[in-house]
């Protein structure tokens, strides 16, 4: 593998710039960055809300991500860039996705105190109007579009990812399937991913994301 | 272009054209663009490129987003007509029903709450059979109207989140089908925003037979119909004036800005405390 070594010692799974910090007596995840959504700041360390945060959720639960600090990143579903804007306080360069315009005005906002926060008002689901912007060879590509076909997405976006990289995908059962059991529509999404990837771990994220499932995968 | 970077055919200092490539662009896979621009000569290194890269996708970003939001207005034009037809439509219906089934039935009434009694009736004959079905048709319409409502006071704040904070969604929605867009009603005089909807009386006027209209469609705002006679005028002044501070921030930045609903209130106590004024002098009275 070409990712070079870890140098958090001792944070477990946390990448470099993600620490936790207390906050009014509680312990928290933190990045640094101008604070975006009136978050909790301390020394220039914003707090991390892993209620608002899917990814926040993960590393505080100790889930192995991929991300080490300085990746390169694909954001797919970035929304007002909640999330995004803490990987692109630990992150390299990060290309942010995001479909729908309202949100993307949001996002827009964020990248611009972000020098390495790349905004693109595109559609997940076709690579092919973002590829021309998006470099190949990222070293994780996060994915949290509540759309149906999750498990398409992750594997037409594939194409960006480095061989040795990592694919976290949240899957929103309620987006692919209104009534049926979540498990099952769990269980067909993930098989559509293991076409292209190789399922390192999932997880449930309840209660704190409920109905959601984290998968994380590295391309075949 | 198909295969290309975003950045050939740019240069790296000219952000409208890059951005223009961002948004408009394609390729059929990535490919490692911060290298290729380099060999290229568009930046002397990654940093330069990546630099080039933040501001072209902030600016496509931005332009899309604002855009696309903005063709939002014309949803919300059609769907406040079509809730305004559909009202009309029902009332006019209504009325011939409640002629026809008076006679067939022996309760009588008016309106579409008669409608709704009338479908939940059993026919006995093809007459009753056909002034119920009409009866459905006006409750369908009304029911429709509501739907139509419940989307505009969803899409309206999106659309125009200043104005409808400030005017309501549904009056704020009006407005900008009056104007014919958020564009156009950004770009008219509070003057002309006071008497939208007012137009018959407004010519009138210019005619040279009627007195100027105080309001238009505005008259159904609070502020201008729960102000006393006398104080009307200024109401609708004041409020038209906000309303089109309102429309022009929504169409030029779209960022909500609360202090304009302040300055409003503001502006309507003052004009309200005349009433209050006016009372006290009269009380005390005597020196007339």
């Amino acid at each position: 593998m070409s990712r070079r070594p870890r140098t958090d010692g001792g944070d477990g799974h946390l990448p470099d710039g993600v620490e936790p910090r207390t906050f009014d007596g509680d312990q928290r995840l933190a990045t640094r960055g101008e604070p975006v959504y009136g978050e909790p700041v301390q020394d220039g360390w914003r707090a991390w809300d892993p209620g608002r945060s899917k990814l926040g959720a993960l590393l505080g639960r100790g889930v192995e991500t991929g991300f080490t600090g300085d990746d390169t990143v694909l954001y797919l579903g970035a929304a007002s860039g909640t999330t995004v804007s803490h990987v692109a306080d630990f992150a390299g360069p990060t290309y942010a996705v995001e479909f729908a315009p309202r949100p993307a005005r949001d996002l827009v906002r964020v990248a611009e105190s972000r020098p390495n926060l790349f905004p693109l008002l595109k559609d997940a689901r076709r690579p092919e109007t973002y590829a021309h912007v998006v470099e190949s060879g990222v070293d994780v590509l996060f994915q949290d579009v509540a759309t149906r076909g999750q498990g398409d997405v992750a594997c037409r976006n594939r194409q960006f990812l480095a061989d040795d990289g990592w694919l976290v995908a949240t899957i929103k059962a309620r987006s692919e399937d209104v009534t049926g059991p979540t498990e099952v529509t769990f269980g067909h999404v993930v098989e559509t991913i293991e076409a292209e990837y190789e399922v390192v771990t999932t997880e449930r994220m309840d209660p704190l994301h409920e109905d959601h499932l984290a998968v994380v995968a590295r391309p075949r | 272009m198909t295969g290309d970077g975003w950045f050939v055919g740019t240069a790296r200092d000219d952000t409208a054209t890059g951005a223009g490539h961002v948004r408009e662009g394609r390729a059929d896979a990535p490919a490692d663009w911060p290298a290729r621009a380099v060999e290229a000569g568009f930046a002397p290194d990654e940093e330069a490129y990546y630099a080039a890269l933040h501001e072209a996708c902030v600016a496509a970003t931005r332009a899309a987003a604002t855009e696309a939001e903005r063709a939002g207005d014309q949803q919300l034009v059609h769907a406040v007509r079509a809730m305004d037809d559909c009202t009309r439509t029902a009332n006019e219906l209504a009325e011939r029903l409640s002629e026809w089934a008076g006679a067939l039935f022996d309760e009588e009434g008016g309106g579409v709450g008669f409608a709704r009694e009338v479908v939940d009736r059993e026919p006995t004959g093809p007459d009753e059979e056909r002034a119920i079905s009409l009866a459905e048709r006006v409750v369908g319409l009304v029911d429709e109207a509501d739907e139509l409502e419940a989307y505009v006071e969803t899409r309206a704040p999106t659309v125009a989140p200043n104005l409808s904070a400030m005017a309501g969604p549904v009056l704020a929605a009006r407005l900008i089908a009056l104007a014919g867009g958020l564009e156009s009603l950004a770009k008219k005089p509070s003057g002309t925003v006071q008497v939208l909807g007012a137009e018959d009386a407004l010519f009138a006027h210019l005619r040279g037979h009627a007195s100027s209209p105080k309001h238009g469609v505005i008259y159904t705002h609070e502020y201008v119909r729960g102000t006393r006679p006398e104080d009307r005028g200024s109401a609708a002044r004041a409020l038209a004036g906000k309303l089109t501070i309102a429309a022009r921030v929504d169409h030029y930045s779209g960022d909500r800005k609360p202090e304009l609903d302040e300055e409003l209130d503001e502006r309507m106590a003052t004009i309200r405390a005349r009433a209050e004024d006016d009372a006290t002098a009269t009380d005390e009275g005597g020196d007339e």
